[in-house]
């Protein structure tokens, strides 16, 4: 009967948790930051020898010459995993990167410029929401020949809409909130309102946006690679990988594909985990713990 | 009998101050306040006083970035988690200050209906639905539908049935006119007489004073007095504590003599000191010394050391 | 100098009237009550007045409103919610400054602290909010004030205070102003003369 979040008894504590929200998202932020850092410094700092075939080296299991082992061609697996993420990453943040830009245009758009405007980027998103994801990223990465082209185009175009729609949502209650009324009739232009009063409020939603879409993007790029749709076999994208390595799990070499598959997990897991701590902290509904 | 005791109750903010470092912000400090049967009490004071606070506290339905600290009691009994879940919904109610408190997504008919209810109390339902002229139809209605004076009769009638012993309205009247007041307040009173124990929480000392027994008077997160509902007449000279007495006189219907100074202390209560010192004509060394304690004082209870 | 209401009428889309002819007229210099049930429309139509929505009928007109919007308006509002009335994540001193830079004079004679202005609304009582907001809309340009519920969340002596300040302020600069309340004995007490409304 009443809100169940406001139900939660909240118990007879003294004394200030040393344990908040604030550490907890700052030992996220770092740790996610260091394993971006090592995986990108790694594979600049790798170079391609290890990608090399050499066939006398072929099917070894992980041992300390090859940490991860090498593959049915004798290639150093460590090198190709960290080269595979660094791929998925730069994918990922290019297509996220651009998605949250298109989502704050669509949104503030939709928001700001009249009920035609805002009709017509509704309908698009409702109509972009209803396919799957999936599918409209494999058709725009076909029309647009494939390749890492084409997969960073489709994570482009598919990934704004949800956000688009929140960013949508909260300029239109900025905009008919009493402050910003009040400002226009202070005489202040609709510029100095967008600029002082609605970037604020929006701004931090789109981090949060952005660190959201992110590892949705890595984990797209991956399906689509692995689904044979994205870039050449000669590129160490995470998804080709995988998918090779598929053929290979029968007969036991079981490092080919648990070591590149828990490294995309946890690529996506931390950078999730900062987008989930952050939306807490910035949003104002939610309590500050 | 004493439906409901709070002693010593202490409810802090947590917030932040600086980068990871918290700081702790009192907001009500060391209130004492007794509802018993078929009693209305009062708690009046400014917005942000604390009041709503303390039917939060009293409801376990305080956000989770507060501290707290004291004794909530009902029948004798301390309110804890477990007893707070049998009796909530059934034997002690709330009825909230907005519709906000209600679920968005659901129909108010099955919002209305406690897990705990029975046919008798859909029927007693049904009977106060028609007694407050809301329509069968209500029921179906999303929060989102209602209007403002049919949201205030909802959210009254979730409390409004039998076994109900003690109902905490929180601000039930803010806004609305003259007529359905005091039909709000009549509502109020007879319950009252059934023997059911009252928590009405304004900042409409004149409401108040229609219906309550006994008003606690809040400032600064505490109760300066508790006085009887017949003290407040005149030019206030039955009242024990100056903040009381200002409160009263500057009604607009009583000389709307405003207090000098910028009128409630805020940001952190004011540690040392009676924390009306600096807004008080009276004030004198002694106050500024410590808090004074709570005494009995012509049938009520204020907290002035120059009270006599 | 005038502020009029010529049968001004308001409806939502095509919906049923909630008022039509109203008339109404507030003279510079003159405190006027504005007294109703809820629901009848008096935010409405102290909305219009103000300028915040055009009316479905009738005209709003008062001298030196900008038909663009653009300027400073001659009429402003003091809200019921001063919470809502500024934005959360600003220090108090750009809110009150939005407008014009007050006279420490005038936020003096309103009861405002200058240690409120580093301060952030949640760190700030309603009472105090309020004061703000009222400094706020006392700009050099202002000719009228609609004063929506000003005082109603307001305990009785932040009450008296704000309102004692704000007649001084309102007499000496002969500014016109407009009491929305439901409040009887404070508009009888403060006002005039009383409209009621929607009875």
């Amino acid at each position: 009967m009443i809100r169940r979040h406001m139900l939660q008894a909240a118990g007879m504590n003294t004394g200030i948790p040393r344990w908040n929200g604030r550490i907890r998202t700052a030992i996220s932020v770092s740790g996610a930051i260091a394993l971006l850092a090592v995986i990108m410094l790694g594979s600049r700092l790798m170079g391609s020898e290890g990608l090399a075939v050499s066939l006398e080296e072929r099917n070894m299991a992980p041992s300390p010459a090859h940490l991860f082992g090498t593959d049915w061609l004798g290639r150093d697996m460590l090198s190709r995993t960290v080269k595979g993420l660094a791929l998925s990453i730069q994918v990922g943040l290019l297509g996220a990167a651009c998605s949250t830009l298109i989502a704050a245009v669509m949104g503030l758009a939709a928001a700001t410029l009249g009920r035609a405007a805002d009709r017509c980027i509704s309908w698009l998103i409702d109509v972009s929401l209803s396919v799957p994801h999936l599918v409209m990223l494999i058709l725009i990465a076909f029309v647009c020949g494939g390749g890492m082209k084409g997969v960073a185009i489709g994570i482009m175009l598919t990934h704004w809409p949800s956000l688009a729609r929140v960013v949508r949502a909260e300029a239109l209650q900025l905009m008919s909130a009493d402050f910003v009324l009040v400002s226009r009739k202070l005489g202040r232009s609709r510029m100095w309102i967008a600029s002082r009063h609605l970037a604020p409020h929006i701004g931090p939603q789109l981090l949060v946006g952005f660190l959201m879409l992110f590892p949705h993007a890595v984990l797209h790029e991956a399906a689509i690679t692995f689904l044979g749709l994205g870039m050449s076999p000669h590129q160490p994208a995470i998804g080709i990988i995988l998918s090779e390595s598929m053929r290979y799990l029968s007969t036991g070499m079981w490092w080919l594909a648990v070591f590149p598959g828990a490294g995309l997990l946890l690529a996506v897991w931390a950078f999730d985990r900062i987008g989930g701590h952050l939306r807490r902290l910035t949003d104002p509904g939610s309590v500050r713990l | 009998m004493t439906l409901l005791e709070v002693k010593d109750l202490s409810i802090s903010f947590l917030h932040y101050a600086k980068g990871s470092r918290r700081d702790k912000t009192n907001v009500v400090d060391g209130l004492d306040l007794e509802v018993h049967e078929g009693e209305i009490v009062a708690v009046v004071g400014a917005s942000g006083s604390g009041k709503s606070l303390l039917a939060h506290a009293v409801m376990g339905i305080l956000p989770k970035n507060v501290l707290v600290s004291g004794d909530v009691s009902y029948k004798g009994e301390r309110l804890d988690a477990a007893r707070l879940k049998r009796y909530r919904g059934t034997e002690i109610a709330l009825v909230p200050q907005s519709v906000a408190f209600l679920d968005p997504l659901m129909k108010v008919g099955e919002q209305l209906h406690a897990p705990a209810d029975g046919r008798e109390q859909a029927a007693e339902r049904r009977t106060l639905f028609q007694k407050l002229k809301l329509s069968r139809q209500t029921e179906k209605l999303f929060p989102f539908q209602l209007s403002g004076g049919m949201a205030r009769k909802v959210l009254f009638s979730t409390a409004a049935v039998a076994r109900t012993r003690l109902i905490i309205a929180d601000e039930p009247t803010p806004g609305m006119h003259e007529s359905d007041v005091r039909e709000a307040l009549a509502r109020f009173k007879s319950l009252a007489e059934k023997g059911c124990g009252v928590l009405l929480i304004t900042h409409d000392i004149e409401a108040a004073l229609r219906i309550a027994d006994r008003i606690a008077v809040f400032y600064a997160g505490t109760a300066v007095e508790i006085a009887r509902a017949e003290d407040f007449s005149g030019s206030g000279e039955q009242l024990r504590h100056p903040y009381t007495k200002a409160l009263w006189r500057a009604l607009p219907q009583n000389g709307f003599e405003p207090l000098k100074g910028a009128g409630q202390a805020s940001g952190p209560a004011v540690e040392l000191g009676c924390p009306f010192g600096s807004c008080c004509g009276s004030a004198t060394g002694r106050c500024a010394e410590g808090k004074p304690e709570p005494r009995e004082l012509r049938g009520g209870w204020v907290r002035c050391v120059h009270a006599s | 100098m005038l502020l009029e209401a010529n049968h001004v009428g308001w409806r939502y889309d095509k919906g049923d009237w909630l008022f039509r002819n109203v008339d109404l007229t507030v003279r510079a210099g003159e405190v006027v009550g504005l007294t109703g049930p809820s629901g009848s429309g008096k935010t409405t139509l102290g909305r219009l007045l103000a300028g915040y929505m055009q009316p479905a009928e009738g005209t709003v007109s008062v001298q030196g409103r900008s038909p663009g919007g653009n300027a400073h308006d001659p009429v402003q509002m003091v809200f019921q919610h001063p919470e809502r009335a500024v934005n959360p994540r600003w220090r108090l001193e750009k809110t009150v400054k939005e407008g014009f830079v007050p006279e420490p004079g005038l936020l003096e004679a309103l009861g405002i602290r200058p240690a409120w202005l580093s301060r952030y609304p949640s760190e700030l009582s309603g009472g105090e909010l309020q004061r703000c907001c009222i400094a706020r809309a006392l700009g050099p340009e202002t000719r009228f004030i609609v004063a929506d519920e000003m005082t109603t969340m307001l305990d009785a002596v932040t009450q008296a205070q704000i309102w004692h300040a704000m007649l001084d302020i309102v007499r000496e600069r002969q500014i016109g102003l407009l009491v929305i309340s439901h409040d009887r004995p404070l508009v009888s007490r403060i006002c005039d003369r009383s409209i009621p409304f929607g009875e």
